[in-house]
């Protein structure tokens, strides 16, 4: 049971919690989710480990600005929804950061707790309070500005348009959030699969928006159906672009248009968005593997073979060119994925697929890599080792070694400057672009990244928007 | 959601929708295509745009009954409505002067290749219109056709009608004649375009082909419409559908398009045996 008057000595004393998940064995037969989620006293003991330490480091290394103490503090009071209004106040998206934030490496890295023990679990109790406030339906509509009588136009439905939209409308201007696909939440629908994000707690997320205002337009192209000029032309004095990661990439290597290769973004489309894993009763199929590797070391990566698993593979392949330590994936990933029985294949990569008649892929024809000198991104750059090669037999492929940028905006609007791999160039303070009025952020800017640079990238426009349109009222005024 | 204003069978296998989407026929240009999904439960499907009537915000696809989706949109009633719309998406076909141009349309393709014959005719070529089917009553659109090509041809393959015999073989007749031609545009099944493209080869007249790979997202997400055109391989959805059908490998089109034909055929036969399918029996058989 925690206490609030214990000292620092008993606090630091108590280990940190643990999170109790399904079962490996029984979860690679089931899409629910595998973290379930701390019990409310768990919670409240984890919460009593911080030392609220003055420095909060934990707060900078947020990307944005949490005020942790502050709301593990009203967890210790076990005052749960004033907890995760607390967070709302930065974080538009705890339910959903604290489940897909890599709090390891940003907020938990730097707890003082860290240094001599192991840190707060920051994202654990991030989710528990966010969880119970929509659980127990205590959301509340927060305190609005009145209208200002502006309008935005946000592109894209991800964790960056969300979070733009959510702090404009409560700064008094009007939004709409445009979504190519059917329906909003961008990645967090088509690409983070159920079992590590539910699409209900998305749905939850969205239908907040909508309460406090937020029009959203589906199945809309922007680009194709209006351009960013014509948003302007019917009346939006700001747009937002935040159409995410783009184009997948392929290795570009012989047989790679086989049947059974699919790019981790249509893999997991089929499967999330279409939800091909219920087939037939869902209308989308998807392929089954039997033996399927998955190419890459990223998140996206881990969620793809995990799901190969889930739907029904006998021998689930990670093939990675570098080596463990060079991995992108959450090390609690890469361990969900290494507990479910995943086999990694570390330095491999493959130089050519193998196809039957029909042209299906059967087989996949590797190298052997070893770990050379740094290269630019400063890990090591991996090597071929010379006859190496071996096949391994494979029936789906699932290429996940990231994206490059969409065009159909740049494409189509004049004056929006881009850099030489398509990313849309902004002012990193504002995320205001070459166009007056333009703002973008998340992965359309910075290519893949992750769910809370995203949301923090959202912030930053958001308020560098307010502010343009505030100057705009005065000229107006003044004018 | 999008108002079907008419669903009607035009052939033994072929309806016309009329769907109001004012804002998408605004903005659609021939070439172009939409991805519609009927019910909650649906696929996202790409279909060709077979007609635009800006006045009125109406589009016009011309489907064939070859699966689950497409036969459960021959059940939505003259008023009802489908879920979802999206477009236009793809790049617009070429349209300029060229001379003399040919178009040729094959099966449901003669839907697709008419606003753009439309569009070639406007801006001032000659224009010639090939159309072709396996027999007479699965041809359709012939009058539109007629009305606004310098020459018109109608094939079949039984001969119950026109020219007995394939698109080809009068494309083969025109470019032997001798007449300088400066554009060719085929849509059709991927055979025929695949024997167009290998016809017009030789005679140097470059040959422009609208591809329809599968599909989910149809904005350059998935990559799954990808498909090999020389060197390179392109998404059809935001490279295409249009392109050069002299580099285009049509073999392995054919290959990816029957992907999923296993999984394809039990959900049709699971949807054929259903109390929701009001197919009639006539079709029933012909499709199975």
């Amino acid at each position: 049971m925690a206490d609030q008057k214990l000292d620092k000595k008993d606090r630091m004393k108590i280990p940190r919690t643990s999170m109790p998940e399904q079962d490996p064995k029984e979860r690679i037969h089931n899409f629910s989710e595998v973290p379930r989620g701390l019990e409310i006293e768990m919670a409240v003991t984890e919460a009593s480990r911080c030392l609220s330490c003055a420095k909060a480091p934990c707060v900078s290394g947020c990307p944005v600005e949490v005020d942790i103490p502050g709301f593990i503090s009203l967890v210790v009071e076990r005052d749960f929804a004033g907890a995760a209004r607390k967070i709302k106040e930065t974080n538009s998206l705890p339910a959903i950061c604290g489940r897909v934030c890599p709090q390891e490496e940003q907020c938990e890295v730097v707890c003082i707790l860290a240094k001599k023990f192991k840190p707060v679990a920051i994202g654990y109790l991030e989710r528990f309070v966010a969880d119970f406030e929509r659980e127990n339906k205590l959301t509340q509509i927060p305190e609005m500005a009145p209208a200002s009588g502006f309008r935005v136009a946000v592109v894209g439905s991800g964790p960056a348009g969300l979070t733009v939209a959510g702090d404009l409308i409560k700064l008094g201007h009007k939004v709409t959030i445009f979504e190519a696909l059917h329906k909003t939440g961008g990645v967090l629908v088509y690409g983070i699969p159920e079992f590590r994000l539910p699409k209900k707690i998305v749905q939850a997320e969205c239908d907040y928006m909508a309460r406090l205002g937020v029009e959203f337009q589906p199945s809309t192209v922007i680009g194709k159906s209006d351009t960013i000029d014509e948003l302007f032309e019917m009346g939006y004095d700001a747009v937002f672009i935040g159409t995410g990661a783009g184009l997948p990439n392929f290795m570009g290597i012989p047989g790679e248009n086989l049947i059974g290769i699919y790019s981790s973004n249509e893999y997991l489309t089929r499967s999330n968005l279409m939800r091909a894993f219920d087939f037939p009763n869902y209308d989308t199929p998807i392929i089954v593997g039997k033996n399927v590797a998955v190419l890459g070391g990223g998140n996206t990566a881990m969620d793809s073979v995990r799901t190969s698993l889930r739907l029904g593979a006998e021998n689930a392949y990670i093939v990675y060119r570098r080596s463990e330590a060079e991995m992108p994936a959450r090390a609690e990933e890469i361990h969900h994925a290494q507990q479910e029985g995943v086999q990694f294949h570390m330095l491999t990569t493959p130089i050519r697929f193998i196809g039957d008649a029909e042209g299906k892929v059967i087989a996949m024809e590797c190298v052997k890599m070893q770990l050379g000198e740094p290269d630019d991104s400063g890990r090591r750059r991996p090597v071929v080792i010379e006859g190496s090669n071996f096949t391994m037999e494979v029936d789906l492929v699932v290429v996940a070694i990231g994206n490059s940028s969409n065009p159909l905006i740049p494409q189509t609007t004049p004056g929006l400057d881009i850099n030489r791999w398509g990313n849309i160039i902004v002012n990193a303070e504002t995320m205001q672009t070459s166009r007056e009025g333009v703002y973008a952020g998340g992965d359309i800017v910075t290519g893949g990244a992750t769910v809370i640079l995203a949301a923090g990238a959202g912030k930053k426009a958001a308020k560098a928007i307010h502010q343009y349109l505030l100057t705009k009222k005065d000229s107006l005024v003044k004018g | 959601m999008p108002k079907v204003l008419d669903n009607v069978q035009i052939g033994p296998q072929n309806w016309k929708m009329l769907v109001r989407v004012p804002k998408l026929v605004e903005k659609a240009r021939p070439g172009q295509f939409v991805i519609i999904r009927v019910n909650e439960a649906g696929e996202r499907v790409p279909m060709s745009i077979g007609g635009l009537d800006r006045e009125n915000g109406v589009l016009t696809v011309i489907y064939q009954v070859v699966g689950k989706t497409s036969a459960l949109m021959t059940t939505i009633p003259a008023g009802g409505e489908i879920l979802d719309c999206v477009g236009p998406l793809g790049l617009p076909t070429h349209v300029k002067k060229w001379g003399t141009a040919i178009v040729v349309g094959g099966g449901i393709g003669i839907a697709p290749i008419y606003p753009i014959a439309q569009a070639w005719k406007a801006a001032g070529n000659k224009l010639y219109t090939i159309i072709g089917a396996r027999s007479q009553n699965i041809l359709f659109y012939e009058n539109e056709h007629k009305a606004i090509a310098d020459k018109f041809y109608a094939c079949t393959d039984d001969g119950s009608y026109g020219h007995h015999g394939f698109v080809s073989d009068i494309l083969k007749q025109i470019l032997d004649s001798g007449e300088k031609v400066g554009m060719i545009m085929a849509i059709g099944p991927v055979i025929m375009m695949k024997v167009v493209a290998n016809l017009t080869k030789p005679y140097g007249v470059p040959t422009w082909v609208s591809l329809n790979p599968l599909m989910v997202d149809g904005t350059g997400m998935c990559g799954g419409c990808r498909v090999a055109v020389g060197d390179t391989t392109k998404f059809a959805c935001v490279d295409g559908p249009d392109f050069d059908g002299h580099l285009v490998d049509f073999d392995l089109l054919t290959k990816r398009l029957n992907a999923y034909k296993e999984q394809e055929k039990n959900s049709f036969h699971r949807f054929l045996e259903s109390p929701g399918c009001k197919l009639a029996d006539s079709v029933k058989t012909l499709v199975k």
